[in-house]
């Protein structure tokens, strides 16, 4: 029996456990120095003077250090094709600063608190310029961030024909608002440079270590082969890791400059400044249809907040319109979305990157769409659902699904969260005027993972002493790669678990990576080792040919005993060591996977909360999770996937926002002021397995790590709208504070 | 002070705190720092027994106090009960929580042999984690106060729970 599919406990997790990780920060690098940034107080303005030299004077200082000191050096654009070619993007401003928190110098020293300190005697004198925070006012071009870009739109993508209404016999429009978040993984960035010679090294808290070193070698002038980027064990990403940061281009040039290492680790208040955020989408959601419960048209209008700088806004509007229409079946559909400047922290990829804020958007359309036509919301659900299917399914907005069972998992969470009981309680506690108030909302979804374009970068190695070395290009950010990756060979080749040493990470040792996001680990780089350890077999079974004088074909792999014989004569076998050590040459096998196209896993997520009117306060009692990633290699490691996605999206539903002044002051800088959800403010989850296998990779494999955070947060927001609906209460925008919910109820009662 | 059964002695700065005491003097790096204002909780460690956020604790004010770190707690190669349950039940994702969330949780049975779901939760509302939304966190401190309490791990079920809304 293989051991796919069940509960191995995670390999990673007993020096974890006794001796913590090994993170950035705890790496020994004796005779570093640190540094420490000094950054925009103001969210725009002229730089008209620096002045340093009380910061030079103070004691223990190596040198402190501006823009113009270092030679104005540009930040290499993450994708250069969507990167306006006037856009500078300084690695410390010189001549303007355009959000609180953009680094105009940095100072070097043997003491850490010692840099700090002196970091405060930098004097900058600022010309402040006009700011503008709110997208919707950005657009209409009162500020500029750039004068080169009018309306301070940087990027617009369309999709679908455009949606006429013209036939509807129901309309309902509702401007809605998907919030900034912080991905605020609990260990802040952290990075070290040190040269030898004209070769750099950096240890980066990062996803990707390949796409860290051209990013790298881009900002030195440098041969890719002249930088190494390694990553140790990493702190969380959950998207916002995915880039290289301004920080790791400063320190590497400090650290030739003064021919030490320099490392720098980020207090909690500059992750929350700079660290990049997530989502910050506007949407005008425009649904259509029959009074019998038909959707016949739907018009999605988005504005992206780019923050002051292209990061990764253009992809976000793209995958948010490629996922417009969800699960439904509407052809009549339009999508426009338009990403533009503001003065604030530049925006990027945050668990689920742009596909969680479709899903809100169609989600919350599709019940207020039921509401208007008072039809129960899981009915309105099941008559637009595309019908199952195995082989492809195109939507409205031209995008190609893989496989499909919605409607599967709607029936699978209605039944587990016990719906019409609910319905019942919830209509008793009306009836009775109880003050805290049911509400129960679902959200069906599908969204986009995976491998494509390209694969991930696989290879597996017999060792001399029989054991195996799996090489892979995804890094993992708390995932389990190396119990999953293991579980994999060690299913392949019969070989122990404990006897497969897994590679990640370093671009010395692993010929080439991608990012770890977009979930593609399992389904890009698992199918790349599967496919390497099959090649592996292979290699082995024509070395075993030799050692028994056997016909190749004859020879097969006992997985169980972990060796081969000749088929028929399992009395005389040849071990993985024995294989090793007759080999004239190590055996090595590399994948040569490329995944066809991406995955679209889905689910159905259902929120049971009550809301006690007189406070606003809402309480989750229940999440009901129904997540089909097609097949699972390891159901602990993607029930603890769907956990954490659950409780990002609980954030995001009830407490978490990244807010500014009107003058770019961020609110919000500490996790005293960003509240992320602690244990006392979730419930326990009830997961519900589906699986739906892909044909796009030989495991039949989607991508589980950010479903979690894409169906819970539309589905709190329907319950707590669903709680307080017949009070009058149409829509509350996210997150669901108690002066939301207290404000939308007096509102709705005024009316 | 003692730090994980041995003794310790350094001069050091008074503005000094704690958890960079452990990090850069005494060479402890398993505690972690994830804020600077005492919310996240990853830096917790025990003082004479008791959880407290390293952090928040000046070094000389720990002076000849006994402190137990994430590698102090177990014995030889024998995990603690609370990073056995954490390893069985799935409690650590990327592990950077882990040490304090671990040392929270240890003393949290001390106070509550016996606790509660409910009472876990409260328990650890000082320490965030961002990976695991909590719920194999809670299995696991349930677990290692009453082994047989807890269900048994196992693909596709629903956890028993009596969260339903009529209670």
């Amino acid at each position: 029996m293989s051991i796919l599919g069940h509960e191995v406990r995670r390999l990673e997790d007993p020096a974890m456990l006794t001796r913590g990780g090994c993170y950035v920060g705890d790496i020994p690098m004796p005779g570093a120095l640190w540094a420490a940034f000094v950054r925009s107080p103001l969210a725009h303005a002229r730089i008209v003077r620096i002045d340093t030299s009380a910061a030079s004077a103070a004691p223990g200082i190596a040198g402190v250090y501006t823009g113009q000191d270092l030679g104005c050096p540009e930040h290499p654009a993450v994708f250069p094709h969507l990167k306006p070619e006037w856009m500078h993007q300084p690695v410390l401003a010189h001549d303007q600063v355009r959000y609180v928190g953009e680094i105009v110098a940095v100072v070097v020293s043997e003491d850490r608190a010692a840099a700090a300190d002196a970091a405060e005697l930098v004097e900058v004198d600022y010309e402040p310029l006009p700011v503008i925070t709110n997208v919707e006012e950005s657009v209409t071009d009162q500020v500029l961030i750039f004068d080169e870009a009018p309306g301070n739109v940087i990027a617009t993508v369309e999709a679908g024909p455009g949606a006429s209404f013209e036939e509807c016999a129901v309309i309902v429009r509702q401007r809605m608002v998907n919030q900034r978040q912080s991905g605020a993984p609990i260990e802040p960035r952290a990075a070290i440079a040190a040269w030898d010679g004209e070769r750099l090294t950096q240890w980066a808290s990062c996803q990707g270590a390949h796409p860290n070193r051209e990013f790298l070698a881009r900002a030195h002038g440098l041969d890719v082969s002249d930088v190494r980027v390694i990553i140790p064990d990493v702190g969380g990403g959950f998207g916002s890791k995915g880039r290289l940061f301004r920080e790791e281009v400063t320190i590497g040039l400090l650290a030739r400059r003064l021919g030490r290492p320099v490392r720098w680790t980020a207090t909690r208040v500059e992750d929350m400044l700079c660290l990049p955020h997530g989502r910050a989408q506007v949407h005008e959601v425009t649904i259509g249809g029959t009074r019998d419960g038909r959707i016949t048209a739907y018009q999605l209008e988005v504005i992206q907040d780019c923050g002051a700088f292209v990061l990764f806004a253009p992809i976000l509007i793209n995958s948010t319109g490629r996922m417009t229409t969800g699960v439904y079946d509407i052809p009549n559909v339009g999508y426009r979305g338009r990403a533009t400047l503001t003065n604030t922290a530049p925006t990027s990829a945050f668990r689920g990157a742009g596909r969680p804020e479709a899903a809100a958007a169609v989600e919350r359309a599709v019940d207020m769409f039921a509401a208007e036509i008072e039809m129960d919301p899981v009915e309105v659900r099941r008559r637009n659902m595309v019908p199952a299917f195995d082989n492809g399914y195109t939507t409205g907005v031209g995008t190609i699904y893989d496989t499909g069972d919605y409607e599967r998992a709607l029936d699978l969470v209605v039944e587990a969260v016990g719906y019409e009981s609910l319905r019942q309680e919830q209509a008793r506690r009306r009836t009775e005027g109880s003050t805290r108030l049911i509400g129960i909302g679902l959200a069906t979804y599908v969204e986009v993972t995976g491998g494509a374009p390209g694969g991930e970068y696989g290879s597996v190695e017999l060792l001399r002493d029989g054991r195996v070395r799996a090489v892979s290009g995804s890094t993992p950010t708390g995932q389990g790669h190396r119990t999953a990756w293991s579980m994999l060979v060690a299913a392949g080749t019969g070989v122990a678990l404990e006897e497969v040493e897994v590679i990640h990470g370093d671009t010395d040792r692993v010929p080439a990576s991608g990012v770890t996001g977009g979930s593609r680990s399992t389904q890009a780089a698992g199918s790349s080792l599967f496919v390497a350890t099959e090649k592996l077999v292979d290699m082995a079974r024509e070395e075993v040919s030799r050692m028994l004088e056997a016909s190749v074909e004859d020879i097969v792999l006992d997985v169980q005993r972990g060796a081969f014989h000749v088929v028929g004569a399992p009395a005389r076998s040849v071990t993985w060591a024995e294989v090793a050590a007759a080999a004239p040459e190590p055996l090595q096998a590399v994948s040569d996977f490329v995944p066809a196209s991406s995955t679209f896993p889905f689910g159905a997520h259902a929120a049971v909360v009550e809301v006690d009117i007189e406070t606003g306060r809402v309480a989750l009692l229940r999440m009901v999770a129904v997540d089909d990633a097609g097949r699972i290699l390891n159901p602990m490691l993607a029930h603890g996937q769907v956990h954490g996605g659950l409780c990002c999206g609980i954030g995001q539903a009830l407490f978490e926002e990244v807010v500014f002044d009107e003058d770019g002051n961020p609110l919000t800088t500490t996790f005293a002021d960003y509240g992320i959800p602690s244990a006392a403010e979730v419930p326990s989850f009830e997961l519900v397995d589906c699986e739906t296998p892909t044909f796009m990779n030989p495991l039949g494999a989607k991508g589980i790590g950010e479903s979690g955070s894409i169906g819970s947060t539309p589905a709190i927001q329907n319950a707590v709208v669903d709680a307080i609906a017949h009070l009058g209460v149409r829509h509350i925008d996210l997150p669901l504070t108690p002066e939301r919910v207290w404000r939308s109820i007096h509102t709705a009662a005024l009316r | 002070m003692t730090v994980n059964g041995s003794a310790k002695e350094h001069e050091v700065e008074p503005r000094l705190l704690l958890v960079h005491y452990l990090r850069e003097v005494v060479g402890l790096t398993g505690t972690n720092i994830g804020c600077d204002t005492s919310s996240c909780g990853a830096c917790t460690v025990l003082l004479d027994g008791e959880s407290v956020k390293s952090c928040t604790l000046l070094a000389a004010q720990a002076d000849g106090a006994d402190i137990t770190t994430i590698e102090g707690l177990a014995s030889g190669d024998q995990m603690h009960p609370m990073q056995e349950a954490f390893r069985e039940k799935h409690a650590l994702q990327c592990g950077y929580c882990t040490p304090g969330m671990v040392m929270a949780a240890v003393s949290l049975l001390k106070e509550h042999p016996n606790p509660t779901e409910a009472e876990v939760r409260e328990g650890l509302e000082g320490n965030l984690c961002r990976c695991t939304g909590y719920h194999n966190i809670v299995q696991a401190v349930l677990y290692a106060a009453s082994p047989g309490s807890v269900p048994e791990r196992n693909a596709g079920s629903v956890p028993e729970r009596n969260l339903g809304v009529s209670a």
